[in-house]
């Protein structure tokens, strides 16, 4: 019922205007008025309208500037970003300056020069001189800018130095993940092929990821023989469409697993140790003052970290990696103080379209002090806000690489780890790794009890 | 008066004026001024049809989850259940905006409509090169139109990857839905898109440099030929790498090779494509992407550079300058594409040299602004639509320009990339001034396109409420994006969970940007009433009605093949002789010979 009124309204409305102009039409030719004669009053009239619209413009923006200027920005959270802001700033000054001036120009000359019955126009075809002006001082502004924005660009571009704390973030539709390297601050190798949902999801690799990888894929669950004896059961009848896209998938597998025997073959068991200790993130947490070298992956489409408060921002690329330094300037805590909101959080977001939640893809940032950090870093840190909302996802999910694989108390190292599992092997000989599989589907457990 | 002087001619040379079927003039037409007329019509349709999807996802970005009848009426149950756009269809809407408004609107109605109309009509041709070409540009165009169009109705909805689609998400039907057909027809569309482009360029090129007219040098081309002659040369040297950006998408998608793709798994599945690279399709995409904003934007340029002198009587400023900027800008085009790219993970010093020669396109820019406002000094102007239009674009083009110097600067583009800021700058420096070019375009020539008369008061408001329109859409989007509001988001919920006052701030101006979109989107109501109106019931046009100097004006107003009756007019003069000192009239076309001890400019 709506629609067709509104549908009605929209005709009539039409209808109306036709009318209208049915009856303008026979006055102008009452008057002999002509469309291509343009009146002095209606000239006047948008005169005066330009003028209109300049001051409509100019206090428009004003009126944006002091009322949304600087909402929900904030001041910059980072070393470079303080800086970034600085420059921001400046050119700002230059283009909104740049932006009054020329626009006035415009506006009052058009206001202004308006035809005028009896003067004539200026016949003022060129004037070398003033070409120059016009291209020498945006030349010389131009170069300023471009000056101190390379300088700036080449710092934060830079490579990190050796110490930089190496954070990974990793990415999938839609979320993210953040590793840390640990202890040793050295990042595991990782290869997409040893991807296991459940155990290995950022696809480390280590002497028994690829072993296991390679098991997935032989016998695991839709694993090669099993969707092979699928498509040689007659007892299972398929539509073309989709024996063709499992045989499809089939091909895919076969070409993978000879990668992996090719990765087992030429592994050498010298990448285990550097994964043992990495360990994955919910919430990205960074300590203010320390240098970090964050990189990226992707493992399905472009996303894009955008942390808006830290100005840092980076595309994570499928098949590569790509990397940005960023050293935090203040805490999550000093932010809210000076934004005065106490449920204030730093985030990063996704900023490349990729796929329908692309809007939801987000990770919180939390940016601590020295000690806070530290306890954190050692696992102790769940204490430090007190605060539910601050785990989004509901709840801790810390843990080194090894606890995730090997599903045993986070509170023992590695090597400990290691040691007891040979002492189990060595104990019960006859079904050794049975236990793990089980193990796999289980929930996460807590870092600490 | 030259006209006069022609008819004087007698029409000896009357060829062309045979009798012609329905079918050979109004549909398979090779003449120039039907073939642009075609143009217009495709481009306004398509236009329409691109507006109003922008329509429907301002209507969700300002209430976001509200129930709409409007959006349950165009995109029924499927794409908007219980009236609330779907997550998936806003980013189809998103996409499907873009392109049509970037190529179908601004490429292909713009170039097409106003360089078929005028590169024969100001360079004194009787036709283009070759008018079957000519026909086949615009054929091609049509398909691929109606190819885009029918891609919003297929099952599995349009392109949802952006205007840009960068795979791998517009490779992969798995990651999102509209990967599937699609995308399909989106590359196929874009494909012939592409050849209907290169045709139509190559042959305005082949008719700007071999068809003038006696005396019509390069130095007296009118600054529209010139904009459409080097708009051209960008189409011809750019689209070709779109083409085959598209054709690697296309066998990365259908044939498993591996030119974009690496080490990807989506959905669970672990494909074996090795090696690829994004960025590679980000360069060949860009490589036209940046030329074609100029490909947008300079024939506006050049309709309103002849708009402008003719409507302030005054010769337009510094007119060699005026074409060297628009050779700058060309040549530049092509050199700043990496622009698009500084937070891809390309390498930083191929970044910063970008930074450079994108920073360097302000200066012929900034030449261009400054000429156009002297050519407005000391005049006596005349407001006709067509005017008021034009001056818009001076405006938009100085409002958008600037903040494209911040997004230019690799460190401060960290901050602002892909937020509604660049949304705000783009639409402002490319799509409005193109649009409002377009629309100043319209006005002026469209008695020369029907031989009848727009309403002027009808212009008049559609002006003011466009320009209104315009600028409360685009001015507040800055300050989203400053806030850094990330663009193609669905809805900005996520700000809930850390910073409450932005998400105040955001929803406010999202309230206000919607209803001035919805205001503008009313005011074009005005000129589609005006536009359709007039063509069947506007009065009739006079042969000069702006008394202009082009030679379009010295054409009859009744449509002929071969344009002029007798012999072409010889040029005497460049085409700003306004308000010459020593003349009677204040213009002196430009087939007028130069009178005793008159110098020529």
């Amino acid at each position: 019922m709506a629609k067709l009124f509104v549908l009605l309204v929209i005709i009539l409305g039409v209808i109306a205007l036709a009318q209208l102009m049915r009856v303008y039409e026979l006055s102008s030719k009452l008057t002999e008025k002509k469309e291509n004669e343009i009146s002095n009053r209606d000239n006047r009239l948008n005169a005066k309208l330009m003028l209109g619209f300049m001051l409509f413009m100019f206090i428009g923006f004003i009126w944006l500037m002091l009322e949304y200027g600087w909402t929900g920005r904030g001041p910059a959270a980072s070393v470079h970003g303080e800086q970034t802001d600085w420059l921001l700033n400046l050119n700002f000054v230059i283009v909104i300056l740049v932006f009054f001036l020329t626009n006035a120009l415009l506006f009052v000359f058009a206001w202004k020069y308006v035809k005028k019955p009896g003067v004539p126009a200026f016949f003022y075809p060129h004037n070398n001189k003033l070409e120059m002006v016009w291209t020498v001082i945006p030349a010389i502004v131009l170069a300023v800018i471009i000056i101190l924005g390379l300088q700036s660009w080449n710092e934060v571009t830079d490579e990190a130095e050796d110490k930089a704390i190496r954070v990974e973030l990793f990415s999938y539709q839609f979320d993210w993940k953040a590793r840390y390297a640990g202890e040793d601050n050295k990042l595991a190798k990782y290869d997409y092929k040893l991807t296991d949902e459940g155990a290995n999801p950022l696809a480390l690799m280590t002497t028994e990821t690829i072993d296991k990888a390679i098991e997935l894929m032989t016998t695991g669950p839709n694993g090669i023989e099993d969707m092979e004896t699928k498509l040689n059961d007659p007892k299972l009848v398929f539509s073309e469409k989709m024996r063709t896209e499992m045989e499809e998938r089939l091909a895919r597998k076969e070409q993978l697993i000879r990668l992996l025997h090719q990765m087992k073959a030429r592994n050498t068991g010298k990448w285990d140790e550097r994964a043992m200790d990495d360990f994955i993130a919910d919430t990205l947490f960074l300590c203010k003052g320390e240098n970090y070298e964050l990189t990226f992956r992707s493992k399905d489409v472009i996303h894009s970290a955008y942390i808006p408060h830290l100005r840092t921002q980076m595309n994570t690329v499928p098949g590569a990696i790509t990397r940005f330094k960023v050293t935090p300037s203040m805490t999550t805590q000093e932010m809210r103080e000076i934004k005065n909101d106490e449920n204030f959080n730093f985030i990063l977001m996704c900023n490349k379209i990729c796929g329908g939640a692309h809007y939801n893809m987000n990770m919180m940032v939390m940016v601590l002090d020295k000690p806070e950090y530290d306890k954190w870093f050692k696992g102790e840190w769940q204490e430090i806000d007190g605060k539910k909302r601050l785990m989004k996802r509901g709840k801790i999910h810390e843990e080194t690489f090894a606890h995730t694989y090997y599903k045993e108390d986070p509170t023992k190292t590695y090597p400990e780890m290691q040691a007891e599992k040979a002492a189990a092997e060595a104990e019960a000989e006859g079904e050794e790794m049975e236990g793990e599989d089980n193990a796999e589907g289980q929930e996460a457990e807590e870092p600490e009890a | 008066m030259g006209a006069v002087a022609h008819e004087a001619h007698g029409h000896h040379d009357d060829h062309g004026h045979h009798e012609e079927s329905f079918v050979s003039k109004y549909i398979f037409s090779q003449d120039h001024k039907m073939i642009g007329k075609q143009f217009l019509m495709t481009a306004v349709f398509m236009g329409v049809v691109a507006m109003l999807l922008s329509i429907l996802f301002r209507i969700q970005l300002a209430w976001p989850g509200e129930e709409s009848e409007f959006l349950s009426f165009f995109l029924g149950s499927e794409w908007a259940p219980n009236g609330v756009l779907s997550e998936d269809m806003y980013l189809g809407l998103v996409t499907i905006h873009g392109t049509i408004m970037v190529f179908f609107l601004l490429t292909g109605g713009l170039s097409g409509t106003f360089s078929n109309l005028l590169i024969p009509l100001q360079v004194g041709a009787r036709d283009m090169a070759s008018g079957f070409l000519n026909m086949l540009s615009y054929w091609f165009f049509f398909i691929s139109s109606v190819l885009m169009f029918v891609s919003l109705f297929v099952e599995t909805g349009p392109a949802m990857a952006g205007w840009t689609i960068y795979p791998p998400l517009s490779a992969l039907p798995t990651a999102v839905q509209g990967s599937g057909m699609g995308m399909t027809l989106w590359l196929f569309s874009m494909s012939i898109f592409i050849a209907s482009s290169l045709i139509g360029s190559l042959n305005y090129i082949v008719t700007v440099l071999n068809l003038r007219t006696k005396g019509m040098s390069m130095t007296r081309l009118p600054l529209t030929i010139w904009a459409f002659f080097v708009t051209a040369i960008l189409g011809v040297l750019s689209f070709p790498v779109l083409l085959s950006a598209a054709v690697l998408l296309m066998m990365d998608r259908m044939a498993g090779t591996s030119f974009y793709l690496s080490d990807i798994i989506v959905q669970g599945e672990m494909l074996t494509q090795h090696g690829g690279s994004p960025l590679l399709y980000q360069h060949l995409f860009w490589f036209l992407g940046h030329p074609e904003v100029y490909i947008v934007l300079l024939p506006a340029l050049g309709l309103s550079s002849e708009i402008i002198s003719t409507n302030s009587r005054k010769p337009i400023f510094g007119y060699r300058a005026m074409i060297g900027s628009i050779l700058a800008i060309g040549f530049l085009s092509f050199i700043v594409w990496g622009h698009h790219m500084f937070v891809t993970g390309m390498n930083p010093f191929l970044g910063s040299v970008f930074v450079f020669t994108t920073l360097l396109i302000a200066i012929p820019s900034a030449v261009k602004v400054f000429n156009y406002i002297t050519t407005l000094w000391k005049g006596s102007i005349v407001y006709t639509p067509a005017m008021l239009f034009a001056i818009g674009l001076v405006s938009t083009f100085i409002t958008g320009g600037v903040t494209g110097i911040i997004l230019a600067d690799s460190a401060l583009d960290i901050a602002i990339h892909d937020t509604y800021f660049v949304v705000a700058h783009f639409h402002i420096v490319m799509g409005m001034s193109a649009v409002l070019g377009m629309f100043a375009g319209v006005y002026h020539w469209f008695p020369k396109m029907y031989g009848r008369m727009l309403n002027t008061r009808l212009g008049y408001a559609h002006f003011w409420i466009t320009l209104v329109g315009a600028y409360g859409v685009f001015f507040p989007m800055h300050f989203v994006g400053l806030a850094g509001a990330p663009r193609r988001y669905y809805d900005y919920s996520v700000y809930e969970s850390f910073d409450g006052n932005a998400l105040e701030m955001m929803m406010d101006l999202n309230v206000i940007i919607t209803i001035f979109a919805i205001i503008a989107a009313f005011g074009q109501i005005l000129f589609l009433f005006n536009f359709f109106y007039s063509i069947f019931r506007g009065p009739k046009a006079p042969q000069n009605p702006w008394r202009s100097n082009t030679l379009e004006w010295t054409t009859p107003v009744e449509h002929i093949h071969g344009n002029w009756p007798g012999e072409l007019p010889t040029v005497h003069r460049w085409p700003y002789d306004y308000s010459k000192p020593g003349q009677e009239e204040d213009f002196v076309p430009q087939d007028v010979p130069l009178a005793e001890g008159e110098e020529e400019h």
